[in-house]
């Protein structure tokens, strides 16, 4: 954010901070460690707002949760800005002295009244203004969330709302304030800070730049084509076109994690060639012409990884993988010998000094300094840096030239959900995840959870009464892409309309054959928390093999 | 406005440890100043990242001008005390501590400084008389207690809890240091599962009406065996390899790594076994963790083992 793609603050930060915010994050269950130090800020006095349709196991921890209606996260940070305008909070200093475009954004936030903002969002016109006076008023506060933010179509746009608010209020560059968007895997982060990104090279440097583009080719003694390249999204679709002929899938299991995966798997299978490296035969494959067994990343390579503050840590193997199974340095670096070019054999630490000789950012990280600082986080531009702990510190300087360029706030617009409700299709389905399981369950489903229970559509007490179900039958849901079938949960954290289901089970229940694989423009990720669907009561009760106990969740 | 982090000031003071002039920080204890110059104070209950609960009583120290022992885990110096940790009270005292609580508790998997500290002060267990077979201590009415016959010695002996596929809970190895309630509860993983239930002798950890696991509050973050001194909480991977006598920590190799999970990017120690993952912690100095973890980083590893 503010051209650094990464979250602004450290986990430090939280434990001595005045007010939380999570929006969109259920952070107790989906980072549980990132939730410890959360409550350590708790037990120091901090208040909290949790922002989220659900109210989760992180809510119950909360002073206020504002039961927001799916996908309307930008109608209510429109109209938290207005109110903070309104009441003459604004910090007026900060946003003079370091933003732009102030005007432009108070004009674009003039219709998000209060009472539009309650019509919008579903959360009461006073539990808005209270949240925008609570945060302007704040000495202290982070900003934190996770995918139910990005996970929607205007998934980049939901981000800057939040983003405008801190600037607005001067959250952002002070050591306990800050904007914390907390990944979701354990290296989100490093694969964006590394370039695995259609349009970065390592350390966020713009492939469009001439300059850039020079010092990557002379190192590589080879010409990087000098324009983007395509996202996630944009891949299917060049599929879809017949463009993208041939495929090279690492360590991901597209034919059950992508929204609407029955066009994901039609399109995989239509591919003139699928390569697949990964740990086991997952689904995807399972369809591809070449399949390299690779080794687990974390427990038998060498490498590093970056968290959520911006931490690159060291990965070390302790296990010997099975015979013919390779790191992936070993594998890319023979594929490319293959190919006709000779990368040679390098350690993982050979390939990061060379990372580090072209990304400013990773250029003190040397692999004994990580070892002995128990990781640095970014940037950390020589080899004396101790690393960074917050961001943006920049905009508070005094002087114009330290400041550097200010921070512009961002006009967005505030669209609802592409797929919307209906008669056809009344309720709202959103996804998230449980405390001991993880995407599509390849990596979690080989242990013995003795908090696993299965795949359930949850829903609230009102619609169970109304569909005339009870705990463990089985129902129909059916969203405009398709139909599966899975027993009932009863879960109190749903309001009445509100369904939820994880993507853990996909060989259970296809959850994400319901899903709508519409995707934000910018970032390419796929709307899969808010589906429009039908529920329907099964004549026979098909699952009271099924009948599950209550979730715990800490 | 303030744009860096905040820096506590603290003020130095000096006190006399065992006759040498220590200097250290207002606020610290008198088990930090100890370990500071190296003089070694026995703990049992003390753990770095909890508050100190004072009940193992095995760090007593004494104090001049103090008219008990005072537990050097919690009590903060102050400029001009003057401190004996070696003196016949204090190594009386420890003494008995170490004698009862070996008398009553299997401290078998309880870890070298334990029984290092038993020969030093030379407690005597065993003459107290012969263990009295295990008892049904969920059971125990509070406040009744005859004497055992036939000069037999009382124990918190009972049987093993194995309720789920991830932990063992060997309560004959519980010495009560309230460890594992301080990481369930405030002082990191606030879940509450458990609690110390009983009073006197019968004092024992157990979950809320002594239910099972599996239908506890617990949520399987293993925080509680991560702080366990005495191995009374256990992954059933080492407790079936112990059972099995295959538990050879001389052939264990630990390796740090971070966990494959989600992205807040935890240290995961993994403990290796020919070739096998047996154990997962976390390092207690690291300030991500403070050594705790979630149930997929200190159990989700099965995914990697074996040949796939």
């Amino acid at each position: 954010m503010f051209g650094a793609g990464g979250g602004t603050s450290s986990y430090k930060e939280i434990e001595e901070t005045d007010l939380i915010i999570l929006w969109g994050s259920n952070a107790r269950e989906a980072h549980p460690i990132f939730f410890h130090h959360l409550l350590k800020g708790l037990r120091r006095g901090a208040k909290m707002v949790v922002v989220d349709p659900r109210r989760t196991s992180s809510a119950r921890w909360a002073d206020v949760w504002l039961g927001i209606e799916v996908g309307s996260d930008i109608a209510l940070a429109h109209a938290v800005g207005r109110e903070i305008i309104r009441a003459g909070l604004v910090d007026t200093e900060f946003v003079g002295r370091a933003t732009t475009g102030f005007d432009d954004y108070a004009a674009s936030v003039e219709p998000f009244t209060l009472a539009e903002g309650e019509r919008l969002t579903g959360v009461p016109a006073w539990a808005i203004a209270d949240l925008a006076h609570s945060y302007a008023r704040a000495g202290r506060a982070q900003l934190c969330w996770t995918l139910g933010i990005t996970e929607h179509h205007t998934a980049t746009d939901n981000v800057l709302a939040l983003c405008n608010l801190a600037l607005l209020t001067g959250h952002v560059g002070r050591y306990g304030s800050g904007l914390v968007p907390l990944r979701g895997q354990n290296n989100v982060q490093g694969g964006g800070d590394m370039g695995a990104l259609p349009n970065k090279f390592p350390g966020f440097q713009d492939v469009e730049d001439d300059a850039i583009r020079a010092r990557f080719d002379a190192r590589w003694g080879a010409t990087v084509p000098p324009q983007r390249g395509w996202h996630l999204a944009q891949m299917f679709d060049a599929m879809t076109r017949g463009d993208l002929r041939a495929l090279y899938v690492l360590g991901e299991n597209p034919a059950q994690s992508e929204a609407d995966n029955h066009r994901a798997v039609r399109l995989l299978e239509g591919l003139d060639h699928l390569v697949v490296q990964d740990l086991f035969l997952t689904k995807t494959a399972q369809l591809a012409d070449v399949v390299l067994p690779a080794a687990v990343t974390a427990f038998e390579s060498e490498g590093t990884v970056t968290s959520s503050e911006r931490r690159v840590q060291r990965l070390r193997p302790a296990l010997r993988p099975p015979d013919g199974v390779r790191s992936d340095i070993e594998i890319l670096c023979d594929l490319a010998g293959r190919l006709g070019h000779d990368w040679g054999h390098p350690s993982a630490e050979e390939v990061w000094d060379e990372c580090r000789s072209l990304s400013p950012m990773h250029a003190g990280m040397r692999y004994d300094r990580l070892e002995a600082l128990g990781g640095i986080q970014w940037p950390c531009p020589d080899e004396e840096h101790p690393g960074t702990q917050f961001l943006h510190g920049r905009l508070w300087e005094e002087d114009p030239e330290k400041r550097g360029p200010p921070a512009p706030f961002s006009l967005v617009h505030f669209e609802p959900p592409l797929d919307e409700l209906s008669e056809e299709f009344p309720m709202r389905l959103t996804t998230g995840r449980r405390l001991d399981s993880f995407n599509t369950g390849v990596q979690s489903g080989g242990y013995a959870s003795p908090l696993r229970r299965p795949e359930t559509l949850d829903l609230s007490p009102e619609d169970m009464a109304s569909l005339g179900v009870a705990e463990g039958d089985a129902v129909r849901v059916t969203s405009r892409r398709g139909s599966i079938t899975a027993p009932v949960h009863l879960d109190r954290s749903l309001r009445p309309g509100l369904a939820f289901m994880t993507l853990h089970f996909p060989d259970q229940a296809d959850t994400n054959a319901l899903t709508l694989d519409t995707w934000d423009p910018q970032s390419g990720t796929a709307e899969f928390k808010a589906t429009a669907v039908r529920v329907e009561r099964l004549p026979e009760t098909v699952g009271a093999h099924l009948v599950t106990e209550p979730a715990k969740v800490g | 406005m303030t744009t860096v982090a905040p820096v506590a000031l603290r003020r130095q003071v000096e006190v006399m440890i065992d006759g040498q002039a220590v200097t250290t920080w207002q606020g610290a204890t008198i088990l930090e100043a100890c370990r500071d110059v190296g003089i070694e104070v026995p703990t049992l209950c003390y753990l770095e990242t909890l508050a100190p609960v004072n009940v193992c009583r095995v760090c007593v120290v004494e104090l001049e001008g103090s008219r008990a022992l005072v537990p050097a885990c919690s009590r903060p110096v102050a400029a001009g005390m003057v401190v004996h940790t070696g003196s016949e009270r204090v190594r009386t005292s420890r003494r008995m501590v170490l004698e009862l609580l070996a008398s009553s508790v299997d401290l078998s998997t309880a870890g070298g400084d334990v029984h290092r500290w038993i020969d030093e002060y030379g407690a005597r267990p065993d003459r107290h008389g012969e263990a009295a077979p295990p008892s049904a201590r969920d059971r125990a009415h509070a406040g009744h207690h005859e004497p055992l016959e036939g000069g037999l010695v009382a124990t918190v002996a009972q049987p093993v809890k194995r309720d789920n596929d991830q932990y063992v809970r060997d309560y004959a190895k519980c010495i009560l240091c309230y460890k594992c309630v301080e990481a369930c509860g405030e002082e990191a993983q606030h879940t509450f599962a458990i609690a110390v239930a009983g009073r006197g002798f019968d004092a024992r950890i157990s979950t809320e009406m002594d239910v099972a696991l599996p239908e506890s509050a617990c949520v399987y973050c293993g925080n509680c065996i991560g702080v366990c001194p005495t191995g009374a909480l256990m992954f059933v991977s080492e407790h079936e390899l112990r059972a099995r006598g295959e538990w050879d920590e001389s052939r264990q190799e630990v390796t740090s790594t971070i966990c494959p999970y989600c992205g807040v990017g935890c240290t995961l120690e993994l403990h290796v076994q020919d070739n096998r993952i047996v154990k997962v912690t976390s390092p207690l100095d690291h300030d991500v963790t403070s050594g705790n973890l979630c149930v997929k980083g200190r159990f989700g590893f099965e995914f990697a083992q074996g040949d796939r």
